[in-house]
């Protein structure tokens, strides 16, 4: 947001809300139905989780079906209908009741409202509502007027709705629409001057156009950029890895070796495999590293390079087999299988860290059409993560085999996924998640892991001093099944030994 | 590729400055270099021409400036072509205001003579100055041009992306026109308030014909419109990803005056050591240096003060000395040298002969086997500028290669420029944005240091003898 000096005093306060940075978000979607409301709410909670910000959506059409077993038809939303009227303000209030727990109680970030929203009335009380609560209020308003448009949107998920169950096409459609019609009459649409001291995205006809009003902070401004980004044209997205390595074969993990006979092997058959696909206009991306690029090379498509693409840095165990790393860090293999996702290679890096270098290239991606991404296992997990949804501790356990494409198009709401294994051998690099009897943590984005409050703490002055006095408080804390005092004087140990 | 059911190995070679992977055919000795691949993703085919829109007065040459130096330092080459300066160089002498009046047929002709000449400048800034973005810094203000403006890019290739800049608060017109206008080379025999009257009235010749970009008739233009210094976008039709880096950017700068100070961690230990690299603590000296830092923020009262460090020891210990929260980057990290970490030039010269010859001769695109370069490390901060852009009062507390590579952002140095920028440790460089620039203050908080800068010297040449590679290497313990 830019501040000039042309506001007087007055709004410069009325803007400063009491909040900290760190004060949470509310988005609000406003729209008629079929508009993409739902599509924007899924897609944006997707990104927000993935780039490590806590999001929920909640979806008022959701709490609706609860309350009402049964939807008979658009009669429930006509505008006179007093009963359907109660019952969907306690269903919003119901969601806003459930957001403000989400955001107070549950470490939430940001949460996504998802309802029609449709009237200035609605929106005033949802804005009292953030500001009792401390919440920032940004609005998320999707305008279409394009009859194609709305009748491929209720094609693609309003027959399909639990609504629609007992429907035949024609009458679901016939419904939908006049559902719609029950909202145009009252639809109050964000207005530049009413509206102007909300802060909030209008998007028109799926993204031709965008207005963008009194963007507060960094999270508005990276929802904004989020959105610009995003588009609707039917493409596929390949995912696959380089065809096996020579370091592969030899069970070492990092390096940067070139393709084995079987490596080649592949690569030759993806060649074939994209040109009996016949896509259309098909960029393909690689690494900077050797092996995604040999593959690319059978691929007859001109490809580009990308630094971010690179695999995981295993700092010190850069080209080290598993039972190696075992031998000379074991309190680092254990601290990895503890927690994968955070857990960083010394002089390396963390999935958290691969999920931040690869941002930009998924940002790209949204942008792109038919892309052919080669690349690693690690690196190959966080994107499938992003596309799939997947939490930070399922992500470094998502399997991604060699020699297999994954095809994922986009779907509805999400996306469908093909594993298409190319029929060429390859060794099995995927290392399931240990049991273990020590506890591990399942919620991401609670305060810093073991490591990371060690590493601080041996920054200070008192390094020393501070690790022998809270370490054990840390340790029951986060394992309390840990009960052998032997362990942990070892695990103490070896963390003595680090600093 | 292929022979019977052989698979053909595809061999690749490194290429010694870039560490870029690229095949190469042998023939008869001789390596030929056939890529088909390009090393850096293609994010912009045809030339982009930026077109701005809007009254003088607006911000249009600041916008301009600004974004030439962000595309610029991100690696698209950009250069802003001011329609004033073209008509100062055809109009030697400036007289007043009706110069600028509708009717003044004869300035008008020259007006558009020096449209057409800047036109055609950009032409070739395209074909033969490997030019991608060009930034045409003039009022714009009539459909008429606009529409001819168009079509010359359209016969020519280019895509085109308007930036409108609208506002009618009477406080920042004013404001604009004090801080660059009444100092400009029209006005130079000119007292404020003359200059000012002038430019109100020369406004006042545009406003008469100003048709803004319409919601209706200029739907399919790509453009954004800026109300009101960035309360409020119109975006239309963002065509490519270079457009939506621009428009991302545009929607994150402000003009709120603020200062950022950028600092490197106290000395280290590896410092003293003439050591690259690693993740050392702070010396005996770098502590100190680290509490007068401490007392020096507190002298400048600061109003909200940002602190960032990287993820190393030897910043955050810095900042610790400080006593206030502070936000820790990875990014902010220092170039990793890869196989070179933790030496001395000296072993560099000594371990790896070429590689250091290869890095004196092109420093900005080296990049350390297994390692970063320069290049890299801009690509890698791009984030942290973004952030630096959105935020208001910030100190940086980094390491040598990393402030070099935000100096010359906020400074508009060049790449070849970049890595010989002088950061010496116990130094705070305090930047405060004033007109189209940077006014930087440079001090030095009276803690003595280890001097780690190293000038490029005069023999690059790979079979160069050791000592005159190691002619410029700064004195260590």
């Amino acid at each position: 947001m830019m501040r000039g000096s042309s506001r007087s005093k007055s709004t410069q306060n009325l803007d400063r809300t009491v909040c900290m940075t760190n004060c949470p978000t509310l988005i609000v979607t406003v729209g008629l139905p079929a508009r993409g409301k739902t599509y924007i709410s899924k897609k944006l909670t997707r990104y927000l989780n993935w780039i490590g910000v806590p999001t929920r959506e909640f979806n008022v059409g959701q709490y609706r079906r609860e309350c009402v077993k049964i939807y008979k038809s658009f009669e429930f939303f006509r505008p006179d209908n007093e009963e359907g009227l109660k019952i969907r303000q306690q269903c919003a209030s119901a969601a806003l009741n459930d957001v403000r727990q989400y955001l107070a109680d549950e470490g939430g970030q940001v949460a996504v409202f998802d309802a029609t929203n449709t009237t200035r009335e609605r929106r005033q009380t949802i804005t009292a509502f953030a500001e009792q609560n401390g919440f920032k209020v940004f609005f998320v308003e999707s305008v279409c007027e394009d009859p194609v448009v709305i009748a491929e949107n209720i094609v693609q998920v309003k027959l399909g709705s639990p609504d629609y169950m007992n429907c035949n096409t024609e009458e679901a459609m016939e419904d939908f629409k006049k559902r719609i019609e029950c909202y145009e009459n009252s639809y109050e649409t964000l207005d530049e001057v009413w509206d102007r001291h909300l802060s909030y995205i209008k998007i028109i006809d799926v993204g031709r156009r965008y207005l963008v009003n009194q963007v507060q902070d960094h999270i508005q401004s990276r929802i904004v950029y989020y959105l610009m980004n995003i588009h609707i044209t039917p493409r596929s997205i390949y995912l696959c890895r380089h065809g096996e390595s020579d370091l592969n074969v030899k069970g070492c993990i990092g390096g940067d070796s070139g393709l084995s006979p079987r490596g080649r092997e592949f690569a030759k058959y993806l060649g074939k495999f994209i040109e009996s696909q016949d896509i259309s206009d098909l960029k393909v991306w690689t690494s900077q590293m050797k092996r995604t690029i040999q593959t690319a090379e059978a691929v007859s498509v001109p490809y580009e390079q990308w630094k971010a693409l690179n695999e995981i840095d295993a700092g010190v165990c850069e080209e080290m087999m598993y039972e190696e790393i075992q031998q000379h860090y074991p309190l680092e293999f254990a601290l990895r299988d503890q927690d994968k996702y955070r857990y960083r290679y010394p002089k390396g890096e963390s999935y958290e860290d691969l999920v931040q270098r690869l941002e930009p290239v998924i940002m790209e991606l949204e942008r792109q059409e038919n892309v052919l991404v080669i690349c690693h296992q690690a690196v190959m997990r966080c994107l499938l993560a992003y596309f799939l949804d997947k939490t930070a501790e399922e992500l470094p356990y998502l399997k991604c085999p060699l020699h297999t494409v994954l095809k994922l198009t986009p779907v509805a709401y999400g996306c469908k996924v093909e594993s298409i294994f190319l029929n060429v051998d390859a060794v099995n690099t995927h290392r399931d998640r240990p049991e273990v009897g020590i506890s591990t943590k399942t919620h991401r984005n609670v305060v810093a892991p073991v490591i990371n409050i060690i590493r601080n703490i041996s920054l200070t002055n008192d390094g020393a001093a501070l690790v022998s006095h809270f370490l054990p408080v840390f340790f029951y804390t986060l394992f309390p099944d840990l009960g052998d005092a032997c362990t942990l004087l070892f695990f103490a140990n070896d963390l003595m030994q680090m600093m | 590729m292929l022979y019977g059911g052989q698979v053909e190995k595809i061999e690749l070679q490194q290429t010694p400055l870039l560490k870029i992977w690229v095949p190469w055919l042998g023939i008869g000795g001789c390596k030929i270099s056939r890529r088909r691949g390009s090393s850096v993703p293609q994010l912009t085919n045809s030339p982009t021409l930026i077109v701005m829109v809007g009254l003088p007065a607006r911000g249009k040459t600041y916008i301009s400036k600004k974004l030439t130096r962000y595309l610029n330092w991100i690696g698209f080459p950009t250069k802003v072509f001011n329609l004033g300066q073209y008509r100062r160089d055809a109009v030697q002498t400036y007289k007043n205001f009706e110069f600028f009046r509708q009717d003044n047929k004869e300035a008008m002709q020259i007006r558009k003579a020096c449209a057409s000449n800047a036109l055609k400048d950009i032409c070739i800034y395209f074909s033969k100055e490997n030019g991608q973005v060009a930034v045409f810094d003039a009022t714009n203000t009539t459909r008429e041009r606009r529409v001819s403006i168009v079509s010359f890019a359209k016969e020519k290739g280019y895509k085109v992306f308007f930036v409108e800049s609208i506002c009618d608060d009477p406080d920042i017109i004013a404001q604009n026109i004090t801080e660059v206008k009444v100092s400009s080379p029209d006005y130079v025999n000119c007292d404020k308030e003359e200059a000012l009257a002038d430019f109100l009235k020369r406004i006042e010749c545009y406003k008469q014909t100003y048709v803004p970009l319409d919601d209706e008739k200029d739907r399919n233009l790509s453009y954004i419109k800026i109300f009101d210094v960035g309360s409020r976008y119109l975006v239309n039709r963002v065509q490519d990803h270079i457009q939506s880096r621009i428009v991302y950017y545009l929607m994150n700068i402000h003009v709120t005056p603020r200062s950022i100070y950028l600092t490197r961690h106290g000395e280290s230990e590896l410092n003293l050591l003439g050591r690259i690299g690693g993740d050392s603590g702070l010396s005996p000296r770098g502590h100190k240096y680290a509490a007068s830092l401490g007392s020096f923020l507190k002298g400048q009262n600061i109003k909200d003060l940002k602190v960032w460090t990287s993820h190393m020891k030897r910043t955050i210990q810095t900042a610790e000395h400080l006593g206030v929260p502070y936000e820790q980057w990875k990014a902010l990290n220092e170039i990793d040298a890869g196989v070179c970490e933790e030496l001395t030039y000296e072993e560099i010269q000594e371990k790896h002969p070429e590689e250091f010859a290869l890095r004196d001769q092109d420093k900005y695109r080296y990049r350390y086997p297994k390692g970063e370069s320069y290049e890299d490390l801009v690509h890698r901060l791009e984030p942290v500028i973004m952030e630096l852009e959105r935020q208001e009062n910030v100190l940086v507390v980094c390491h040598q290669a990393v402030m070099r590579c935000l100096l010359a952002y906020l400074l508009d140095k060049t790449s070849d420029e970049l890595p010989y920028l002088k950061c010496p440790l116990h130094t705070v460089l305090r930047l405060t944005p004033v007109a189209y620039g940077c006014k930087m203050e440079n001090i030095f908080l009276n803690v003595e240091a280890v001097n780690t800068h190293r000038e490029r010297p005069v023999n690059v040449d790979v079979t160069r003898d050791p000592a005159e590679a190691l002619k410029t290497i700064p004195d260590h313990f």
